[in-house]
């Protein structure tokens, strides 16, 4: 591990001594082409399609009808459990159908999406609650008020940044780790955010620093921006912030990856199936710092991000504010058009982006990057040719798998021993395909490997379920049974009683009967006699008879 | 607008593997040239031989087997092959052992292992071993270094197997100075003694150590175009150079020293053409030093007290046999895991 030291401030004293993490590769970053123009405002389109899900974790619930208005920045859908989070809609308009839509996801498949005809007013849902000073609101309250923003990470897959700050503001931070390497090539819009909202992110920097409390920041750059490092320093010296770092990390593919950027700045590794907080970090984008200041600050929702629009397929590449649910096929208008030989279009960089099949598609939250490219600049892969095992992978893997292990086993449909060899430790970036001789798209097998098991997970999971029903009602029913058993039991015997204890009671009342009769009997000794209302001649007269009976 | 779809990544790949194995034959002229130039035109007569017969066998396998034939032999795997093997054939050797070492090379050792990519052993060697084994005196055919015949009597001698008027195959063929020199340890002759028979040149065997100079120069090449990498060149030069300065340090009349089996036999060819065939190789990183190492061990092993005079053939096979349990035992800790699978 060699590490290098790296004066980072000049006029600070303070030196950070860079890691290396095994592998990866000095890209050509092409990034030159979408930088010659400002960030530009891309506009409102005649229709905006807003997917109910726009990263992983649970789809959100729609909260209004076809017909019904809405306001920019008002919540059209709910997060549904824990790792959601909410929709709003993007600008105002009218609701016009809520129905499965184009979405970015390789598989080319639709998604349900809530689609609104904007009316071009723009008009803004009225605050209602407003943080008049963040520093003065607990941390609670603003990730609360983070989680209903809508906000998700911008930089990578979207994971709901409520939830991440939500599991971290419960541990002892020590580094808060604000993220600008972008290190796929092309890709510009966080390189041009800090050229040109530096404040905004710093700003959104220190919300997250109140919320996490860490002992350290950094915000992390590439070598190659220098005009952004410019721009964030200048913010922190207006801001005479004395304690935010501003560090430069080598141009390595994918040293932007948060593990692998934790590892170049501190040395640690995330433990595997771990989080950065385990290790006491946490790394926010710097587009997911800058909306968070908009949320907190100006009480605006996430609808909108930069997108960087490049690529020798389109015209006029540059960097474009954008609405969530803008087509794609609106920003590459906006931005000239397509060239004649244009030939795949990719959201995301050239590296883990996906290719769509229509430019139907919107931008959704974690759209960074449309890449619009011809035939010359990327060419169809060759065929591929078998495995020769040069290990050229293994050199170059970030994760330190053994990709062509990883390949032979996915390949041969062997997935426990693919899961022996780490499959799930692949973070798909790609450097293996791109040095394989043999063009094998390794990364795919990789996909399709992890797919099957989740599947089969999925299924066996489904299974589980099924066979604890199934036994679940067996027991139920067999408990039904006996229990109706035992309550036949007990009814029978409780008949049976109540027959005994009606005999009996009738008995007791003959035997009662009875003995007062005997008892009476012993009391006066004589049967009683009807003679007490008569007159004196007539008792003589009875007694007479009496005498004579008993002679 | 509709589009193509491609899976990640879509920057174009860097590799190549028909521009790997040109770049390796292409590696392979210094050393050839200079073999030509000691031993004459049966080396060239070798190679062609072996190289057709491969291409050619390789075809008929591919299409027995109902497999694409045009694509896989656009790779020049079956060329290098046939070549590696013919460079460890004596020049004077009969037309039928390259041919022979070739088939069992390609057909046996490769195609029915699976093909390209699938053979645990490396098939030259595979091929060289069955000759070797099966046919010792036609590997002994030799001339001495820089003393060849023309190319008629050359041409003659290998198809028709008749020798040219008035030449007698002892006085055509020589002992290779490693052969000699072990014969004459073998002797309980002194090292000082051997040496002043001329077996010995500058660095290595006498004429050899041009020829391991030249695949050196082809290596570092392949090093440079990172068609090969460092590890099992440097572990097992590494690993040879030290066994061997051990013995020669313990008792420099009785072993070889560590310069001199650098520079003899076919260690260079065997370093960086021969051991780097990434296909029956180790593949894990640390693997690779092990596997390297373990090579240059038994080169040394095998030289010294083995029956043969050099063990580069024997050698690689065994590592080869290794592989896969090197492999299981080196695997490298995963990022983010705290131990070694």
């Amino acid at each position: 591990m060699t590490a290098m030291h790296y004066t980072t401030n000049p006029g600070r004293t303070r030196d950070i001594r860079l890691h290396r993490f095994h592998g990866g590769l000095k890209l050509p970053s092409h990034s030159a082409i979408s930088m010659s123009l400002p960030v530009a405002n891309a506009g409102i389109p005649a229709e905006l399609v807003i997917p109910l899900q726009q990263h992983i974790g649970e789809t959100a619930i729609p909260l209004v009808r076809p017909g019904e208005r809405v306001l920019k920045g008002q919540m059209i859908a709910a997060p549904r459990g824990t790792v959601s989070a909410p929709v709003h809609a993007s600008s105002s308009g009218t609701v016009t159908a809520i129905e499965a839509r184009a979405f970015p996801h390789p598989s080319g498949m639709t998604a349900s999406s809530i689609v609104i005809a904007t009316d071009g007013k723009d008009e803004w849902q009225t605050a209602d609650s407003h943080f008049t000073d963040y520093r003065q609101t607990t941390p609670a309250e603003l990730l609360e008020h983070i989680r209903n923003a809508g906000i998700v990470g911008l930089g990578g897959a979207g994971f709901p940044t409520g939830v991440k700050l939500g599991t971290a503001a419960n541990r002892a931070i020590d580094l808060l780790l604000i993220n600008g390497v972008e290190c796929e090539p092309y890709i510009t819009c966080d390189n041009m955010l800090m050229q040109e909202r530096a404040r905004e992110i710093l700003a959104g920097t220190h919300i997250l620093q109140h919320i996490l409390n860490p002992q350290h920041c950094i915000i992390a750059i590439e070598d190659g921006m220098p005009a952004a490092g410019a721009a964030l320093r200048t913010a922190l010296n207006e801001a005479g912030e004395e304690n935010i770092e501003v560090v430069s990390v080598p141009e390595i593919y994918p040293s932007g990856g948060e593990r692998q950027l934790i590892k170049v700045l501190t040395g640690h590794e995330v433990p595997g199936q771990g989080f950065p907080s385990d290790i006491g970090i946490v790394c926010q984008n710097v587009g997911t710092a800058a909306a968070v200041y908009q949320a907190v600050v100006h009480n605006h929702p996430l609808v909108s991000r930069l997108v960087t629009v490049t690529g020798e397929g389109v015209r006029q590449p540059r960097n474009l504010d954008t609405l969530i649910g803008t087509p794609f096929s609106y920003l590459v208008a906006a931005c000239g058009g397509y060239t004649a030989d244009v030939d795949r279009l990719l959201m995301g960089g050239p590296m883990m982006g996906f290719a769509v099949h229509t430019d139907d598609t919107p931008v959704i939250k974690t759209t960074n990057c449309i890449l619009a490219v011809t035939r010359e600049e990327m060419p169809a892969p060759p065929p591929a040719l078998p495995c020769i095992r040069c290990s050229k992978c293994t050199e170059v893997c970030p994760a330190d798998l053994l990709p062509q292990q990883l390949y032979l086993h996915a390949h041969s449909g062997n997935l426990d021993a693919a899961q022996d060899y780490n499959l799930f430790d692949c973070i798909e970036c790609g450097c293996c395909a791109h040095v394989c001789p043999s063009h094998i798209p390794l990364v795919q097998y990789y996909r399709h490997a992890k797919t099957e098991i989740w599947s089969q997970e999925k299924q066996k999971k489904a299974a589980d379920i099924a066979r604890r029903r199934h036994e679940a009602r067996l027991a139920r029913l067999e408990r039904i049974k006996r229990e109706r058993a035992e309550r036949m039991a007990r009814k029978k015997q409780a008949v049976a009683g109540k027959d005994e204890k009606r005999k009996d009671a009738k008995q007791a009342a003959i035997q009662a009967a009875l003995e007062r009769v005997r008892q009476k009997k012993t009391q006066t000794g004589v049967t009683p006699k009807n003679t007490d209302n008569l007159t004196p001649e007539q008792q003589e007269e009875i007694r007479e008879v009496d005498r004579r009976r008993q002679h | 607008m509709e589009f193509r779809t491609f899976t990640s990544p879509h920057l174009p790949v860097s590799g190549n593997v028909p521009v790997m194995m040109q770049r390796v034959l292409l590696a392979l002229l210094p050393g050839i040239a200079s073999a030509t130039w000691l031993f004459g035109w049966g080396i060239l007569i070798n190679i062609l031989l072996a190289a057709i017969t491969a291409v050619v066998a390789e075809a008929a396998m591919l299409a027995l087997r109902h497999k694409p034939v045009a694509v896989p032999l656009q790779d020049y795997s079956a060329v290098i092959t046939g070549m590696l093997l013919a460079l460890a054939l004596p020049p004077l050797t009969p037309w039928w052992i390259p041919v022979i070492g070739s088939l069992f090379a390609i057909v046996v050792a490769k195609q029915l292992y699976g093909g390209l990519g699938y053979n645990p052993f490396n098939p030259a060697m595979a091929g060289y071993v069955v000759l070797l084994i099966s046919f010792p005196l036609e590997l002994t055919l030799w001339p001495a270094a820089g003393d060849y015949p023309p190319l008629s009597d050359t041409l003659v001698l290998v198809f028709t197997n008749s020798l040219p008027a008035g030449a007698t195959l002892d006085a055509l063929t020589m002992a290779t100075p490693m052969d000699s020199i072990k014969t004459q340890l073998g002797l309980n002759e002194t090292i000082s003694e051997i040496r002043t028979s001329g077996l010995f040149g500058f660095a290595g065997g006498h004429g050899w150590e041009w020829i391991n100079f030249a695949y050196l120069l082809g290596g570092l090449a392949l090093l440079k175009l990172r068609v090969i990498q460092w590890q099992i060149p440097v572990s097992l030069l590494g690993s040879l150079f030290l066994v061997a300065l051990l013995f020669y340090l313990l008792n420099p009349d009785g072993y070889t020293s560590p310069l001199f089996h650098l520079f003899s036999g076919a260690t260079m060819l065997a370093a960086f053409f021969i051991a780097t065939d990434p296909v029956s190789a180790s593949t894990t990183l640390r693997g690779r030093l092990l596997f390297g190492a373990g090579i240059g061990l038994l080169i040394f092993v095998i030289r010294t007290w083995g029956g043969y005079p050099d063990g580069v053939a024997f050698a690689v096979l065994l590592m080869n046999m290794a592989a896969p349990t090197i492999d299981h035992y080196t695997r490298p800790r995963v990022f983010g895991q705290s131990r070694t699978p």
